[in-house]
């Protein structure tokens, strides 16, 4: 640090907030690099119960992970869940705001409807949308008590629907909060640009989709950052709802990581799945990262 | 479905506003925005109905029937004798505990936060905007990346120390502070930039030095940002699972990790109106912050999100 003293003072200039940003520059440099480094590192060992930085193995890790079929249903799953909830809440979310800018009365209560489920936990969704998706007193008996006897939604207990069963309860939980962006985002749209349009008689859902969603590509692009963040981070949800089951259906890779880490003490398969997690990670926002801030560079 | 639209009638248009004529438009825009409302109240509706009917009734019943009879049973047992499998003082335990964690963490993310935040508005130093660059791309890391590394730095930290913080409730409040961070300090710099130079400057000719400045002049002005700040963390913090899980032990598991071994455990019959008092009164917390602060809450979310 020392070259940096063009003004006399140097290394103590500033020095008040220096001391003060302490917690900020350890928390960025020993857990956000440096935990991360380290987790990295031991993914490339054989730790079982403890940290065995010497028993280097290479990608044994990664090749028993991706031959792991747990690994390959969680993967599945998040694929299946990630496409659908990202779909689902940018249609909904924006949906429910422009129909909130229509001008209409009562708003706030909508608005306030809508976003109520983001304050509550996902254990609290989850524990919620079990009890409603329960096969013997939730929607399915009550159809069937209104006389169609046929009638089957159970998709908790069915393998290959489970993961539908988490979507509608995480779609409930967040999609009011896209619902809100959205809703800032067409606030910020000039009212001008909608008096152009009625002037040139171009009908609503046409202006909608043509000019004023193309204005919107920022928010579009914060929202399905958000949205592929917190699929990524989907945990407490499974664990309420479904615990995984029926079977492995509804694993998913925060969990599987979980398990490995802290349950069947092979800390390594853990470390090389979150690594795989940080990697999916990446391959999201280092694009994103490049189109906000490097492009602004560029002009 | 008649009980579920006494519910949602709270949700019929009111105000003062001119009556605008009953078009075929208006009709199918509240006809929707009445239907989407349906699918987001029918949970709370379904819960709370669930939790104040006795067992035999929800057996007979059906999901979305009013309660013929109301109880409170399920309430009192849920928070006072509900089991978890290791012991049976219902949730009151996990209720002490999250509080517990909840005001040290408040406390202690908010302070450290809104300081760096106001290191990095106003006292720049050489690198404290790269420190920043970090902080908000590591909010993006899995946490799973980082949570083992963490256990033995609390482990190592502890030991040296000779204070427990693994498991127990100390450990917890760093790991909420460490990993508020990112999103605080984001919203108290950009509050913070927003004061104009010239009061800093004038304070800074007048004698006051970073604290003086902090303390006289920043913070009376920025209520409104630390009142957002501790909605975004009484909500986040008390919906916590992962890190209460993880940080902690059963004896100091907060309410939602108590929650979801009440309800999730396998032993004995299933009392699914115990189970949904708890669940409502585990989320009985952030709904109460989140009517009760309506605006704000959405300009927390909002200013922690779009500005990310």
């Amino acid at each position: 640090m020392s070259e940096v003293a063009r003004k006399p003072s140097g290394l103590t200039r500033n020095l008040t907030a220096k001391i003060a940003s302490i917690p900020m520059i350890a928390t960025a440099l020993v857990i956000f690099i440096g935990c991360t480094i380290w987790t990295i590192y031991h993914s490339f060992t054989r730790s079982r119960l403890l940290p065995a930085p010497d028993k280097w193995v290479g990608l044994d890790q990664y090749e028993r992970l991706w031959s792991t079929r747990r690994w390959l249903v969680s993967i599945e799953n998040l694929a299946i869940y990630g496409v659908c909830s990202l779909v689902l809440s940018l249609l909904i979310g924006f949906t429910l705001a422009a129909l909130l800018d229509r001008k209409i009365r009562g708003e706030a209560v909508f608005r306030t409807i809508f976003l109520y489920p983001f304050a509550l936990s996902f254990i609290v969704t989850g524990l919620a949308w079990q009890w409603i998706l329960n096969p013997d007193f939730g929607i399915q008996s009550v159809v069937r008590g209104w006389g169609w006897e046929g009638f089957a939604f159970d998709p908790l207990n069915s393998a290959e629907i489970a993961i539908y069963g988490i979507l509608i309860a995480g779609i409930w939980q967040g999609s009011g909060f896209i619902m809100v962006i959205m809703l800032a985002g067409l606030r910020g749209i000039d009212d001008e640009i909608w008096k152009a349009a009625r002037v040139d008689g171009i009908p609503t859902w046409k202006t909608y989709i043509f000019i004023i969603i193309p204005m919107m590509r920022p928010v579009f692009v914060t929202a399905l950052v958000l949205i592929a963040a917190s699929i990524i981070k989907v945990y407490d949800l499974v664990v309420a709802q479904t615990a995984g089951g029926p079977g492995i259906a509804t694993e998913v890779p925060a969990k599987y990581v979980i398990e490995k880490m802290f349950q069947s003490q092979n800390l390594a398969q853990g470390f090389a799945a979150s690594t795989m997690m940080l990697v999916s990670v990446l391959v999201v926002l280092i694009p994103w990262a490049y189109l906000e801030f490097g492009a602004k560079k560029h002009g | 479905m008649a009980d579920v639209s006494v519910l949602s009638s709270r949700a019929e248009p009111r105000g003062t506003k001119p009556t605008r004529r009953l078009s075929s438009t208006n009709i199918m825009l509240y006809g929707t925005l009445l239907l989407v409302s349906v699918y987001y109240l029918l949970p709370l509706y379904v819960m709370i109905v669930t939790s104040l009917k006795g067992m035999p009734e929800i057996r007979l019943g059906n999901v979305f029937a009013p309660p013929v009879e109301i109880t409170f049973e399920p309430w009192v047992k849920a928070w006072a004798e509900a089991c978890t499998g290791i012991n049976c003082d219902g949730l009151s335990r996990g209720f002490s505990n999250s509080v517990a964690i909840l005001i040290p963490s408040i406390v202690a993310s908010i302070a450290v936060a809104s300081i760096s935040g106001y290191a990095l508005a106003h006292w720049r130093f050489k690198g404290s905007e790269a420190f920043f660059t970090i902080l908000i791309f590591g909010a993006f890391i899995p946490y799973q990346v980082m949570i083992y590394p963490i256990v033995i730095i609390l482990r190592e930290v502890g030991g040296a120390l000779g204070i427990q913080l693994m498991g127990s409730i100390w450990g917890l409040v760093i790991v909420h502070t460490i990993f508020g961070m990112p999103i605080l300090t984001l919203l108290f710099r950009n509050y913070f930039t927003s004061i104009p130079d010239e009061l800093f400057k004038a304070a800074r000719i007048d004698g006051a030095g970073f604290w003086g400045i902090f303390f006289k002049i920043m913070m009376p002005m920025s209520l409104p940002i630390f009142v957002v700040a501790i909605i975004l963390q009484v909500t986040g913090i008390w919906n916590d699972f992962l890190f209460g899980v993880i940080y902690t032990k059963p004896e100091t598991y907060p309410m939602t990790v108590q929650l979801n071994n009440i309800v999730n455990s396998v032993q004995g019959v299933k009392e699914y109106n115990v189970n949904m008092a708890a669940t409502l009164l585990t989320g009985l917390v952030p709904l109460t912050i989140y009517f009760v602060s309506g605006r704000l809450f959405v300009r927390g979310i909002a200013a922690g999100a779009v500005k990310g």
